[in-house]
């Protein structure tokens, strides 16, 4: 098991290394000219000259590649040309922010879907069965940034209960940084009425990034709960009398979550890769935002860095579920 | 002169074909909601392919602006309202279906050319080229697509050619993934020993023989992905990169309509529910397409 953890851990350093080398040859094959979009329409040519030195983009590619990655190992990520701060400090600031939202969403669509899935597939062709089906074929086509407008519509404007956008009120202190996660920081000072305010403000664009992952995992457990109620060991456990609701939750339940976790897996990346969207709707202060300025002014050493965080969670997210995989089914537990 | 004995032989060939398509058409009308997919795709393919004739406001989708009129809600003249600049929203998201629609199919159509391509050489080699195609594209799996798509678009420039060619960049792996897995699964078996004693050559194999075997598991992938093909371009639309305005996008509309937003609502509502029904249509269509063509998924 610890060593299972631990092969997989180092087998993550070549696929970035891969990555890097992957993304600095994109980066270098595109055009474009950060350097002159950040020194402005009227800089000469001597400032572009210094820019360019300061920002190591006078060396040949290889050479800058080679700095890049020696510099990846002691948290240097490179600088990034229009902030003109360093990128991992830059990610610090952001992480947290998106990382609140992504889990928040996470929670909500497997919190719900799960539930949601089983109950439909006992109750098959009830009237709860075919509503919630209907809205998950509308809540997996409905896309996050519309969605989010929608509840903006709805919420902030016309029953005026919600923030309309933001994480926090500007007029208002956050509570200390401990998480760097507003609501649990609140709840780590005791503050109760800034927690409430941070729930408020994490409460739409979570439901907006969560409602397509939701239907999918719902409709993915629905199935896996079908198929393995069809299976001969559920009608021995009837025939033995045991309780419906003993074979649902002890039988049944582990047997449909091995192949939803797949799905949840796979959501994991789709949540972080499109807060891209949900943030720019919210103005939500986080990676995705911070990703888009820096792909509007072709600022590469942020994306690439942005890009890496993001492979990274991507890669101990894939160990996690095949951990899980083994919790929910002794047969793939890792010697 | 000999007697001509393979007609007959053809015939029936063509006819078993034809049952095949009438039975697995008959099994697609069974479903509904396939049929329903079916016609709102058509519609849209209609609504996109007429669209000049369709548009009551034709200057208008080349940028001209009618102040007077801005923000005029939803009307008998002006269907969907009127937008900032007094434009017709009716006849911008008309137009703007042949963006959506254009842009989706192609990317769906070069991530399956570029992807069935790569997958089929390195499964069918594999060795050495197998290992090197298949690393890169793991990697290219692990980079979050909407990103690496925004960026790439990004640095080619506004455009709709620019943005296909940055989706389909990163839309091609997945396809690559599936052709090797099947092509591997059917380069062992009697029929393609057959060919190669026959002395064909690895591309006649492949062409001939083994990829239309396994159209079917590609068709199925493409036509779910094509919705979400949609929603990418409006994605990148959405956050200013892609398609500039004057050409009518959907998501550059609603990320137009973002600034006046609950007043003017019917703004962002209208492309919002024109994205929203063409994804809706092809996943219908591409969940229809899956259970009549997958043997395995059908319940």
């Amino acid at each position: 098991m610890l060593f299972f953890v631990l092969r997989r851990l180092l087998l993550i350093i070549p696929i970035l290394i891969g990555l890097t080398l992957l993304l600095f040859v994109i980066a270098r094959l595109l055009p474009g000219d950060p350097v002159g979009l950040a020194a402005g329409p009227n800089a000469t040519p001597e400032l572009i000259a210094q820019l360019k030195r300061q920002f190591n983009l006078d060396q040949p590619l290889p050479i800058q590649y080679w700095t890049y990655l020696t510099g990846l190992l002691h948290g240097d990520w490179g600088m990034s040309v229009f902030t003109r701060r360093p990128v991992f400090e830059d990610i610090l600031t952001y992480l947290p922010a998106t990382l609140e939202l992504v889990i928040a969403a996470f929670l909500i669509a497997v919190l719900a879907g799960i539930p949601l899935g089983l109950l439909t597939a006992v109750y098959r062709n009830g009237i709860l069965d075919y509503l919630m089906r209907s809205v998950a074929l509308g809540g997996i086509a409905m896309p996050r940034f519309f969605l989010g407008l929608l509840l903006q519509i709805a919420f902030a404007a016309w029953l005026d209960i919600l923030p309309l956008s933001g994480r926090y009120p500007l007029i208002e202190t956050p509570p200390d940084t401990v998480t760097g996660f507003y609501t649990i920081d609140a709840l780590i000072a005791g503050d109760w009425y800034a927690f409430q305010i941070a729930l408020a403000h994490l409460a739409l664009p979570a439901i907006a990034m969560a409602l397509s992952p939701l239907a999918t995992i719902m409709r993915m457990m629905r199935a896996a709960t079908i198929e393995v109620l069809q299976q001969d060991y559920v009608m021995t456990e009837r025939a033995l009398g045991l309780s419906s609701r003993l074979i649902l939750f002890k039988y049944v339940l582990k047997n449909a979550m091995t192949s939803t976790l797949t799905v949840i897996g796979l959501y994991v990346s789709w949540l972080l890769g499109g807060t891209v969207l949900v943030e720019t709707v919210f103005d939500w202060p986080g990676l995705g935002l911070y990703a888009t300025q820096a792909i509007l002014t072709q600022d590469f050493m942020p994306v690439i860095g942005v890009t890496l965080v993001i492979a990274i969670i991507y890669l101990l997210t894939m160990l996690i579920i095949d951990l899980l995989y083994g919790v929910f089914n002794p047969k793939v537990r890792y010697a | 002169m000999t007697t001509e004995v393979p007609v007959a032989h053809l015939k029936r060939n063509q006819s078993a074909r034809l049952e095949n398509w009438s039975r697995a058409f008959y099994r697609f009308r069974q479903s509904w909601l396939s049929m329903i997919g079916l016609a709102l795709v058509v519609v849209l393919i209609l609504i996109a392919a007429f669209a000049p004739f369709i548009v009551p406001h034709p200057e208008q989708v080349q940028g001209a602006t009618n102040t007077a009129a801005r923000f005029q809600p939803p009307s008998a003249d002006a269907w969907f309202g009127t937008n900032a600049l007094g434009q017709d929203m009716f006849s911008l998201v008309v137009a703007g279906s042949q963006v959506s629609l254009f842009s989706g199919l192609s990317v769906v159509v070069i991530a399956v050319v570029v992807g069935t391509a790569v997958g089929a050489v390195a499964g069918y080699f594999g060795g050495w080229i197998d290992e090197i195609l298949m690393r890169l594209t793991d990697l290219l799996l692990t980079i979050p697509s909407l990103i690496l798509a925004m960026a790439v678009a990004a640095a080619l420039g506004a455009g709709v050619l620019n943005m296909i060619i940055a989706i389909s960049l990163t839309w091609w792996p997945v396809y690559a993934r599936l052709v090797r897995g099947e092509v591997i699964g059917k380069k062992e078996e009697q029929f393609i020993v057959a060919a190669r004693a026959l002395g064909a050559n690895w591309l006649r194999i492949l062409c001939r023989h083994i990829l239309p075997n396994i159209v079917s598991p590609i068709v199925i992938k493409a036509s779910l992905d094509v919705g979400f093909a949609i929603l990418t371009v409006a994605s990148l639309g959405f956050v200013g990169i892609g398609v500039k305005p004057p050409t009518p996008e959907w998501g550059t509309l609603l990320s137009g309509a973002r600034s006046y937003m609950p007043g003017y609502w019917w703004t962002a509502v209208a492309p919002g529910m024109a994205i929203f029904i063409a994804v809706l249509a092809f996943n219908l269509l591409g969940d229809g397409l899956r259970d009549v063509l997958d043997p395995k998924a059908r319940r």
